[in-house]
């Protein structure tokens, strides 16, 4: 996850500017083992600063095409560009992916601080410059006295705040998020979208969001990529033109209903137009 | 709320006791009461007795069990450990050699002593070589589940991290697998001790080796009585000192985090 160059290549990336591509996924198919057609025909542009969530129902591959852009899963047809600085490299080596799951996945024997270094342990970086990033990580999802304790001393939102603080020490260029918040409650949930939104402002972070709720899909995206299901395919894209950093009276104002609204009908007419074919 | 946190105490350590000493004191008064003769049935008090005069000839034979207990537990624990390592490596291996480990598992230790007594000739390493057929199984299956069930979000996590296959192993795999490992333990180690016994027993009178079974044995022959439930409470309890530095090892190694050595406190 962590190469020499990282820093280098973020640095180039941000340079670059918003709007240059971080990820190219060119007419991917993906074919499960078992005959399953997971995705067909997916064309999709990551492009630089952009917050894109992924939404849909169960079923419809989002989580694959998550994978397939973390390189954790190979596309059966087409090809995945990364691109870095202005090149574009085959494979993510070299380049700084980080990936947050549906649940913690967190090491139960380890303490936080531990398990938030790990990702830099993993790429052998020295112990004076992880220390000062685990840190860093750590006061910016809000768990600074958090350190010592171990996963199961802290609830289940705090965990999910360490598994972000471990994505954050390598820096990404590219943030991939899986439902993250899904299994919180929904005052947790709400807290924690506004602090991630607020975290991608600050960093300038790229990031991919996969989620179930139109709520937080409007909250939280620059963009929001609708997939319709058997076969996972994209069907609409919807921009969610709002200034950003966004915080608790946008969720309350009459443009986010609006926009709500608006995504939710989206979400109707691609299940209807399924449940036609 | 501290009264409850005295009396759950109290039940773990007191009220047990409290049932030991009551059935001694029980044993005692019946057998003092109907007059029951020591060759049948001995007074704890009598062996109470045998125990204080024959003290230093029952030491040594309680050494010489543990001592094969031991080397049996710590030959399991090696053996058993590379054995689940090499399963791990591949399912192939795992299935082409499981049956086999099953099998040793299966055999009634009675049932192989006498030939693992004759083919090696000295009869320490013998008895330890019984001991040890007894206590591999449970390491070697606990350890194989236990290296197999590493949290496949981390093994993701670890993966696009691109850690090498030895940071794999012993940033995850080892570690997803203590709370087995030493689950494995606490079987194995009273397994050990119930080899070397039931070796010894097969083994008889035959070696110059005199653990506890032989003096059983002895005391059978003879009809001392008393010596031999002497003999008996020795061997439990080296079972129970042995289940007992068990149970404080995995508290030492698991007590911080594992869900099965956390108390109420968390």
């Amino acid at each position: 996850m962590l190469a020499p160059n990282t820093a280098l290549s973020a640095e180039a990336d941000k340079r670059a500017g918003a709007g240059a591509p971080v990820v190219e996924i060119l007419s991917a198919d993906k074919v499960f083992p078992d005959g399953t057609r997971a995705l067909a025909a997916i064309d999709l542009t990551v492009a630089s600063n952009e917050f894109l969530t992924l939404i849909g129902p169960s079923g419809c591959g989002k989580s694959t095409l998550l994978k397939l852009i973390a390189n954790l899963l190979e596309p059966t047809e087409g090809r995945i560009l990364w691109w870095s600085g202005g090149f574009h490299k085959v494979g993510t080596r070299g380049r700084s992916i980080a990936f947050v799951f549906q649940d913690p996945t967190l090491m139960p024997w380890a303490r936080v601080e531990t398990n938030v270094r790990l990702p830099l342990d993993l790429a052998r970086m020295s112990a004076a410059q992880s220390r000062r990033r685990v840190a860093d990580a750590l006061s910016r999802v809000g768990l600074e006295g958090f350190a010592r304790h171990y996963p199961r001393q802290l609830s289940g939102g705090m965990k999910m705040r360490v598994s972000i603080a471990r994505s954050l020490v390598v820096e990404p260029n590219l943030l991939l998020m899986d439902e993250p918040f899904g299994a919180l409650d929904e005052f947790t949930r709400n807290r924690l979208d506004a602090d991630l939104v607020r975290l991608w402002w600050e960093r300038k972070l790229t990031t991919v969001f996969v989620t179930h709720s139109i709520y937080e899909a409007v909250f939280l995206s620059t963009r929001v990529i609708i997939m319709g299901a058997q076969p996972g395919r994209i069907c609409k894209v919807m921009a969610i033109d709002e200034p950003h950093p966004r915080d608790e009276s946008f969720r309350n104002s009459p443009r986010f209903a609006e926009h709500c609204r608006a995504l939710s009908a989206l979400l109707t007419e691609v299940s209807v137009e399924q449940m036609r074919s | 709320m501290r009264p409850l946190a005295q009396s759950e105490t109290f039940m773990t350590v007191a009220a047990p006791l409290a049932v030991g000493v009551l059935a001694v004191a029980l044993w005692e008064i019946a057998c003092r009461s109907f007059n029951v003769p020591v060759f049948l049935f001995p007074k704890p008090s009598d062996i109470a007795a045998t125990l204080a005069s024959d003290w230093p000839t029952l030491l040594a034979a309680l050494g010489m069990t543990l001592r094969i207990a031991l080397q049996a537990f710590f030959a399991a624990i090696v053996i058993g450990t590379l054995i689940a390592f090499l399963f791990v490596q591949s399912r192939a291996i795992e299935m082409s050699f499981f049956p086999y480990a099953v099998l040793l598992q299966v055999t009634p230790i009675v049932a192989i002593a006498p030939l693992i007594i004759i083919l090696v000739k000295n009869t320490q390493v013998a008895l330890t070589v019984c001991a040890t057929v007894v206590a591999l199984f449970p390491i070697i299956s606990n350890t194989t589940l236990g290296l197999r069930s590493v949290d496949p979000g981390l093994v993701n996590l670890f993966r696009m991290s691109r850690a090498g296959r030895m940071q794999t192993l012993w940033r995850l795999r080892i570690p997803s697998a203590l709370p087995y490992f030493f689950g494995g333990l606490r079987i194995s180690s009273g397994l050990a001790l119930i080899g070397a016994v039931v070796a010894e027993f097969v083994a008889g009178t035959g070696g110059r080796s005199a653990g506890l079974a032989y003096e059983i044995l002895q005391s059978g022959f003879q009809l001392d009585i008393p010596r031999m439930f002497a003999a008996l409470f020795l061997i439990t309890l080296a079972g129970v000192g042995l289940f007992t530095v068990m149970v404080g090892l995995s508290k030492l190694a698991l007590g911080a985090w594992h869900e099965s050595e956390v108390g109420a406190d968390a």
